[in-house]
């Protein structure tokens, strides 16, 4: 059967193209075409749909976790405020309990879900402390990739996945614990991990500096990548953004849902007889920096990573195991099995 | 509202809005793809027209009316507008409408179609996968070109678009419509939309659920099929250069949407409607032919218990069957070997003992001939024996009777 296509050429257009310079009148009446229209479409597309982001938050009780969500999204989005049982105990074991809610800012929505886990490092004997969020990420891993291989796919894939993992460090002041170690060196390989010094108006600011250094020596002699991972910067641009935010991590936050007045402004922040911790305030605290990273500039970015990355590593784990088992089973070499021989 | 989910108002600026244009940014980074399908008979204007609607000079040349089938040639362009980087890839059909005998002409279009749903089905399915990276080469739009007649459509039209409608999203345009007058084109028009829907041929119609959008793609759907003209020489009307076919009797100019509606196409195909043709290639027509090709391949979502099944499952299944399959066959053929091995060595036995038993024959054969001669040989000696004794004595008798005679001679004579 004789070649039904031509070879394909890739070629630039000539010029005088869209940027024609054509003698006479302004380029833009003559050359418009309106690819850039598309700019607008997927905008547009984008705010029909709307967003979806899941942010799971862990560390030890009293450290100011459901706080610091109600500051970043400046309404009660945390599960306490919500739910407001009175007494709550601390679990027996770490467990996973997560919140949705829709929100909108001028016109664009969002689906945000808040992960809890109440119940980490709380416990006298705090070994494996971490596997029932590891098992909660892969199972989230887990229910997209099944949806993603059925034959009759939804046309939008629920995306219930991890985005985000907040960890807090206790201010000790001094260096990271050996749970603290473990649990990022684990987590860091599934999920974007972002530590913040949760509390942190207990530091003085040299405190912090030194503190700050402390952990991110220890972080890198363990090997623990956490967001923005270096690895993953795309370009020149990227790196040097990412240099100066890994420059700066962990951030020492301060989180507060109360309005006080300072200098005839109401701002959040915390109110102490020595003074008034201003939220937003970078000269106070670092939180105006959390913000800006998760919210207003790298949330795309790490939903990115969350997909193209950790999600197809899943995926590749995941059916290459399988692979495994049946090898084994037949006594098959493994080299022989690929899922693309479909 | 998903249940469980509450709807919250923020007390303050949070700043998420930016989210959207986070997401430009990253397509700009990007960059986008899209690839246009043209299908028309030669010569009839496809590639003049994709030169006027991207304003390029993209390298076409003529080809010939003797093509002995259908073929497809793709080419791919880098684009730059403002800060919009777009990988078009425009293909053509050459010899399309040029046959005796068109009965296969749509049979190389699908299949180029499929094509590429296949290589990005492929792509989806592998292990180690990169889809942010992956070129798209599924066909986005297929531009259908009308020979504008002015009566109705070809019966070839009809069948090749019945065949694609639910592959790709045709938009119908009416070629060289300067040929036509306004009143003819009118009733033109309603015929063709009439045909289409009359033969139960679905075309693409712009979308109607973004409210930004939806009067003008009402309005335009209206207006389907687009009647074209295409050009890329440049005529001076008043005091300005434009886009126009010079004829003794007037200018057609491009642009103007009183000659005719190449600015409407314009306007949908690339300014307010490339991001949902993208969509609907990808969820709609995407989907059905990856549904229609796991289901072919034996792969179900749920079995006859009605349980779900993964993937993997049935994967390893059939895996399984394959294997299964392939030893009996490999069973099959040895026996089959085994069977021919045995027949031929028997017929040699058979042939062995054959000339054997010839070879014995013939022995014999001449056992007895020798035998018969020495028999022969023997008589004959005895004979000689005999006739020599024979002949001995006879030449005794006479000997002594010519004695005997000789002296009774003798004695007369004395």
């Amino acid at each position: 059967m004789s070649e039904a296509v031509l070879p394909d050429a890739v070629v630039s257009p000539a010029v005088g193209g869209l940027y024609g310079e054509k003698a006479g009148g302004p380029v833009l009446d003559f050359s418009y075409v309106g690819i850039d229209a598309i700019l607008e479409q997927m905008r547009r597309k984008a705010m029909k749909q709307g967003f979806e982001l899941n942010i799971m938050v862990v560390g030890q009780s009293g450290l100011g976790k459901s706080t610091l969500m109600n500051t970043l999204f400046k309404s009660k989005v945390s599960r306490k405020s919500v739910l407001a049982t009175a007494q709550e105990k601390i679990p027996k074991t770490v467990e996973i309990k997560s919140i949705s809610h829709d929100i909108e800012e001028k016109g664009v929505r969002m689906k945000l879900t808040v992960i809890d886990t109440p119940g980490f490092g709380d416990q006298i004997n705090n070994e494996n402390c971490w596997q029932p969020i590891m098992k909660f990420i892969n199972d989230q891993y887990e229910a997209y990739l099944q949806e993603e291989i059925n034959i009759n796919r939804k046309k939008r894939i629920p995306d219930s996945r991890v985005h985000c993992c907040i960890y807090f460090i206790p201010p000790t002041g001094h260096c990271l614990r050996p749970l603290d170690v473990e649990f990022m060196r684990r987590l860091s390989k599934v999920v974007n991990i972002v530590p913040v010094i949760a509390k942190a108006d207990t530091l003085t600011l040299e405190e912090r500096d030194f503190f700050k250094k402390k952990i991110r020596e220890e972080l890198r002699a363990n090997g623990i990548d956490v967001y923005p991972q270096k690895e993953f910067d795309e370009d020149a641009e990227d790196r040097m953004i990412n240099e100066k935010i890994r420059e700066m991590i962990p951030f020492a936050v301060v989180g507060s849902d109360q309005e006080y007045q300072v200098n005839g402004r109401r701002l959040l922040g915390r109110k102490t007889k020595w003074g008034t911790i201003e939220v937003e305030n970078i000269a106070h605290c670092e939180f105006a920096y959390l913000r800006d990273l998760l919210i207003r500039t790298h949330m795309q970015n790490i939903k990115d990573i969350t997909s193209s990355i950790h999600y197809e590593m899943y995926r590749v784990r995941r059916l290459n195991e399988n692979n495994t088992m049946v090898a084994h089973a037949n006594g098959i070499p493994e080299h022989h099995l690929a899922a693309h021989e479909m | 509202q998903d249940k469980g989910v509450r709807s919250l108002s923020l007390a303050g600026h949070v700043g998420f809005d930016s989210l959207p244009d986070q997401l430009v940014n990253k397509s700009i980074c990007q960059g986008f793809c899209f690839n246009i399908l043209c299908i028309g008979e030669t010569g009839i204007g496809k590639s003049t027209l994709m030169d006027t609607l991207f304003n390029t000079n993209f390298e076409n040349f003529e080809s010939s009316h003797f093509e002995p089938q259908v073929k497809l040639r793709a080419q791919t362009y880098d684009l730059q507008e403002s800060n919009v980087r777009l990988r078009l890839t425009v293909v053509n059909t050459v010899g399309f409408g040029d046959q005796m005998n068109k009965q296969e002409s749509y049979q190389p279009v699908v299949d180029y179609i499929d094509r590429q749903f296949e290589s990005y089905l492929q792509e989806e399915l592998k292990i180690k996968r990169s889809l942010h990276n992956y070129h798209d080469s599924r066909v986005h739009a297929c531009l259908y070109f009308i020979s504008p007649s002015g009566h109705s459509l070809k019966s070839l039209d009809l069948v090749t678009m019945k065949k694609l409608d639910s592959k790709v999203n045709i938009i119908p345009v009416i070629a060289k419509a300067d040929t036509i007058s306004k009143s003819e084109l009118h009733k033109f028009k309603i015929k063709i939309m009439s045909e289409l829907v009359s033969n139960g041929v679905q075309i693409y119609q712009f979308p109607l659920d973004d409210e930004t959008v939806a009067k003008v793609n009402t309005t335009m759907n209206g207006h389907l099929p687009f009647a074209v003209v295409g050009s890329t020489e440049e005529v001076s009307v008043g005091n300005k250069m434009v886009k126009a076919r010079q004829y003794p009797w007037g200018v057609v100019q491009v642009e103007n949407e009183n000659h005719c509606d190449f600015v409407k196409l314009r306007e949908m195909l690339i300014c307010v409607n490339m991001e949902d043709l993208r969509e609907q290639t990808h969820t709609r027509h995407y989907e059905l032919y990856r549904r229609c090709k796991l289901e072919e391949m034996g792969f179900k979502d749920t079995d006859p218990e009605c349980k779900p099944v993964s993937l993997q499952q049935t994967y390893e299944a059939k895996r399984q069957e394959f294997l299964v399959e392939l030893q009996k066959r490999e069973d099959e053929m040895r026996q089959m070997f085994v069977q021919r091995v045995k027949e031929k060595e028997a017929e040699l036995k058979e042939a062995e003992r054959e000339l054997q038993s010839r070879f014995e024959q013939l022995k014999r054969l001449h056992a007895e001939e020798k035998a018969a001669l020495e028999e022969k040989k023997r008589l004959l000696d005895e004979d000689q024996s005999s006739f020599g004794k024979r002949k001995a004595a006879a030449q005794l008798l006479q000997a002594q009777s010519l004695t005997a005679n000789g002296k009774k001679d003798k004695d007369r004579k004395k």
